[in-house]
């Protein structure tokens, strides 16, 4: 789509990270390869999913648009997935490990928002960021510029390790047992692109918490959750981890499971890389709504599933990554920018409201975390490049993203309160009211997502405009609940663990689809997530704000003494939910009030039509596939090079082409087989060669003779001849090895 | 450095008493146009971002471009933002962009359910180059596109004089704003262009 598109690579090399760069010129071919209908649909959506660039809804090229379902006139028919058109915008994922960022980072988001998408930017409810409407072409570019500033969008969705998310107050926060930023940091690190990590047949989330009081990690929630503790050994304070498996929301929320309550550090990332492999073994491929860890677990029960992990934990080959990243985290800290300072006592009234719901001291005395409340985890870009400024000039860019869709700034000298807020007023982020009902979370529901049944988004800022008129009227118990609204069953917006919660479901009225939403009342946000709500009945969706007041209502009138509105709820009854909100699930009583057969935000008569298929479980493809499809691309790659001249590259490419499908092939047997091609060719000889597993029908073991001959002259340089008969030969060879796994028949849990 | 052209126009026609202009009824408005496909591009989708504050307001997303009642800087206007590659001459996408943002206005202008309270206000312009890399906002790209923008607003205007200021924030994009000295209606500006 842009004109530049072509310019970044060149304009940016030697700015990247080689690994990223390499990663993003990866994909850049995949996209070529699918261009020219070298690469399958699945294969590619998979791809696209692993770099974070998801489908949006309306791509399957049809929209209702109020009257009748529309045919998008997309120029081209190419698809990027099934029924996925090519030219359809879609959403890029972002991923921010612990959600730490600096300016430099949040100037770079800034600049990508503008440019490939419509100006915003939006913060997830897993500390990621994402832009939508964003062209599939302009990816590369963007992912170029992302790298430049050492952002990666590697496995932000599809089957693979998303965002390690962890508390955004750790390291400051006076509840912490200690900080787990250099832990997340590390795990993130470790398991990006782990080749134990490339065939889950669902994602995995991991979150780490600096304390087991407070919800900012939201472990129980988790896939593997990490919560901070501290042991003794020999009289000596230890530090490590309580480790949970297992939880997760989703239609049906499981909490996690305790696997153990001790994990030292330099235990913590072989034991993920362990449960990864026993994931990938024995996680459900085939039925992808059962196919979260947490399946897995209640399958098997936490004991066998622990013996499952200790069992493969022992087989692992040792690592130094394992541990030599201990040291340094424990030595890990960030530093103010100022002197520490005392609380202002006066200021205006907005001042001080400000002051109230959106800092907390640190534990560290003098200085203050400030929470920017982000409406709907929405920024422009002329915001995030103030916030750049007021990073710079109040702290060291301390900066972390919050599972709240807000932004905080830690290290701010309290001393520099009132001019921080100042700031912040001028660039439009002073929104008081942070993590309180006013600060409801929502995912983007209709109005992007897919899967979306009802407007979250819409219903979120109707709200917030009600309820921000009177949050100040409220008493601290009422303005201390969340509201979390989903916009479908599948939790994104997290509506388990709110007080009070919100799903979208449809229903029907009269003959005609009305949107609405289901009410889930008592989730536990504290405690890491603790406990999930209970679903109470489904509401049309224009009376929702209704349902909050009255519900507000009548918890600040019969609340008993420091009562919690989950404990609330459980003494009132269902029976008493029901006779209250009853009214409000029927039709309006005026016949003419078309009202409810539209969604907020969206003038559209409501329609289930543009529901499509859901990317968020991504396509299930083997490891072995994408190995292939690798070894594809560097063939690829090789003849691009032969056509340029480049022989000795071209040669050198055919020959990685064979290792790296010969490789596949051995994973399925022998998973920790190494990158040395010696090894390869080796293993490969022994175990498909020496077997005849290789072997052609027709051809026997020919195709094999060509890794072995091009092993034993890969010290040579290559002319055009010889590197255009390596890559004839490199082209038999994949398809062989392709053939070969079509005959072992893909087994399971590879 | 890449070769600096003009790609990627946006234009952005400021609006009369911007503080009257509500932008809610606006999104039934682009749904309409979706349903009619009443533009020269292809149109997908409407964005409301009236929760965030001096920010896109309502956008209607197309293909080829976006449309939207936009809010940046607290400037209330319509803006064209054009996506995909003009062919042609930097005059022609000049004019491409120009002549789309006076069309989109002229329409709501007249558009019922708008009240007639959304109006250019006949003499402030914003121009961006959304692409940094094919005109960042440095120098260089002033010098280089300068006399391509005076060759443009000479025929717009007809000779009548206006003022430009570029953007001076470097991180911004490349661009300016404009202000004509007599007052034009879009249907003025769209003659001198076709002319």
């Amino acid at each position: 789509m842009k004109a530049s598109n072509s310019l970044w690579q060149k304009e940016l090399a030697g700015k990247m990270p080689d690994a990223l760069a390499r990663e993003i010129d990866i994909f850049e071919t995949e996209i070529t390869l699918r261009k020219q209908g070298k690469l399958e649909e699945r294969l590619f959506a998979e791809t696209r999913l692993r770099k974070g660039v998801y489908g949006q809804r309306y791509d399957n090229g049809q929209r209702h648009d109020g009257r009748k379902v529309q045919e998008m006139a997309y120029p081209s028919e190419l698809t990027k997935g099934l029924n996925t058109m090519w030219d359809a915008p879609g959403m890029q994922r972002i991923k921010i490990p612990a959600g730490g960022l600096n300016a430099h980072q949040l100037e770079t988001l800034a600049e990508l928002a503008e440019e490939y998408s419509d100006g915003i930017a939006h913060v997830t409810t897993r500390q990621d960021f994402q832009l939508h409407y964003v062209h599939i072409d302009d990816t590369p570019s963007l992912m170029r510029r992302l790298a430049a500033a050492n952002i990666t969008t590697r496995e932000a969705c599809g089957n693979s390790v998303r965002n390690v998310t962890a508390c955004p107050y750790a390291g400051v926060c006076p509840d912490e047992v200690f900080d787990v930023t250099p832990f997340a940091r590390a795990l993130s690190k470790f398991l990006l692109g782990h080749p134990d990590c490339q065939n889950f047949g669902r994602k995995f989330k991991p979150s780490f918490s600096g304390c087991g009081q407070h919800a900012c990690g939201l472990a129980s929630m988790h896939d593997l959750g990490l919560i901070a503790v501290q042991g003794t050994e020999n009289r000596e304070r230890k530090i490590g981890f309580e480790m949970y498996v297992g939880g997760g929301l989703g239609a049906v929320p499981y909490q996690a499971k305790l696997f153990d309550p001790f994990v030292p550090p330099e235990e913590l990332l072989p034991l993920a890389q362990a449960i990864g492999r026993v994931f990938a073994k024995y996680g459900e491929k085939k039925n992808r709504s059962r196919a979260r860890i947490k399946f897995l677990i209640q399958d098997l029960g936490i004991e066998k599933f622990r013996k499952l992990v200790l069992e493969e934990r022992k087989n692992l080959p040792p690592d130094p990554r394992w541990t030599e990243y201990v040291e340094s985290a424990a030595a890990f800290t960030e530093a103010p920018l100022k002197p520490a300072g005392n609380k202002p006592l006066l200021g205006s009234t907005d001042f001080q409201r400000w002051l109230e719901t959106n800092t907390r001291p640190q534990k560290q005395e003098g200085y203050s975390v400030i929470t920017i409340a982000l409406p709907l985890g929405d920024i422009t870009a002329n915001q995030l490049r103030a916030l750049a400024d007021v990073a710079r000039r109040f702290t060291n860019e301390t900066i972390r993203t919050t599972v709240e869709q807000n932004i905080v700034l830690r290290w701010i000298s309290q001393n520099d309160l009132a001019e921080l807020w100042r700031a912040l007023q001028a660039a439009g982020l002073a929104y008081p009211g942070a993590e309180t009902i006013l600060d409801i979370v929502t995912c983007p529901g209709t109005d992007t997502c897919k899967l979306g049944i009802s407007s979250s988004r819409g219903l979120a800022a109707e709200l917030r405009k009600r309820l921000a008129e009177k949050n100040f009227q409220f008493d601290e118990a009422v303005q201390n609940l969340h509201i979390k609204i989903s916009g479908c069953f599948n939790s994104c917006g997290q509506h388990h663990v709110a007080d009070l919660g919100f799903y979208g479901v449809s229903r029907k009225m009269a003959g005609y689809a009305v949107p609405h939403f289901q009410v889930v009342l008592g989730g536990e946000w504290t405690h890491n997530a603790a406990s999930y709500g209970m679903p109470v009945m489904a509401v049309p969706s224009k009376h929702i704000p209704e349902v909050v007041t009255r519900l507000v209502d009548r918890y600040a009138a019969g609340r008993k003494n420091g009562e919690a509105f989950k404990d609330f709820i459980k003494r009132i009854g269902k029976a008493e939910l029901k006779s209250l909100l009853e009214d409000l699930a029927r039709s309006p009583a005026d016949p003419t009030d078309r009202s409810i057969f539209t969604d907020w935000g969206d003038p559209r008569e409501y329609s289930l039509e543009d529901l499509g298929v859901g990317e968020c479980a991504g396509e299930v493809v083997s490891a072995v596939d994408f190995d292939l499809a690798g070894a594809e691309r560097e063939v690829f790659e090789a003849q691009v090079a032969w056509d340029n001249g480049q022989a000795d590259t071209a040669g050198r490419l055919a020959y990685q082409a064979m290792l790296l499908a010969a490789r596949g092939l051995v994973k399925l047997e022998y998973p920790n087989i190494s990158q040395d091609s010696d090894q390869i060719v080796g293993e490969f000889r022994t175990r498909f060669y020496d077997t005849q597993k290789f072997f052609d029908p027709f051809a026997g073991g020919k195709f094999a003779h060509y890794l072995f001959a091009a092993q034993q002259r890969s010290q040579r340089p290559h002319t055009a001849d010889s590197a255009r008969y390596l890559i004839d030969e490199a082209h038999l060879f994949v398809e062989a090895a392709h053939s070969c796994y079509q005959r072992m028949g893909k087994p399971v849990g590879v | 450095m890449a070769v600096m052209q003009l790609q990627h126009v946006n234009v952005k026609l400021l609006v009369k008493n911007p503080e009257e202009v509500d932008l809610g009824p606006l999104i039934p408005v682009f749904h309409s146009w979706i349903q009619g496909q009443i533009m020269e591009e292809l149109l997908l989708d409407v964005a409301d971002y009236r929760h965030v504050p001096a920010g896109p307001g309502v956008v209607l997303v197309g293909h080829q471009a976006n449309y939207s009642v936009d809010n940046t800087d607290e400037h209330l206007g319509v803006r064209y933002n054009r996506k995909t590659v003009v062919n042609g001459s930097n005059q022609d996408a000049l004019r491409q962009a120009m002549r789309a943002s006076l069309i989109a206005c002229q329409r709501l202008e007249s558009e019922p359910s708008l009240e007639g309270k959304l109006r250019f206000n006949g003499q402030e312009v914003e121009f961006f180059i959304n692409d940094r890399l094919l005109a960042p906002n440095r120098d260089a790209a002033r010098e280089t596109f300068h006399s391509d923008f005076e060759t443009f607003f000479e025929k717009l205007f007809r000779g009548s004089e206006y003022s430009l200021s570029y953007t001076s924030e470097l991180r911004k994009l490349f661009g300016f704003s404009l202000k004509t000295s007599r007052v034009f209606a879009t249907a003025d500006l769209l003659a001198n262009l076709n002319a």
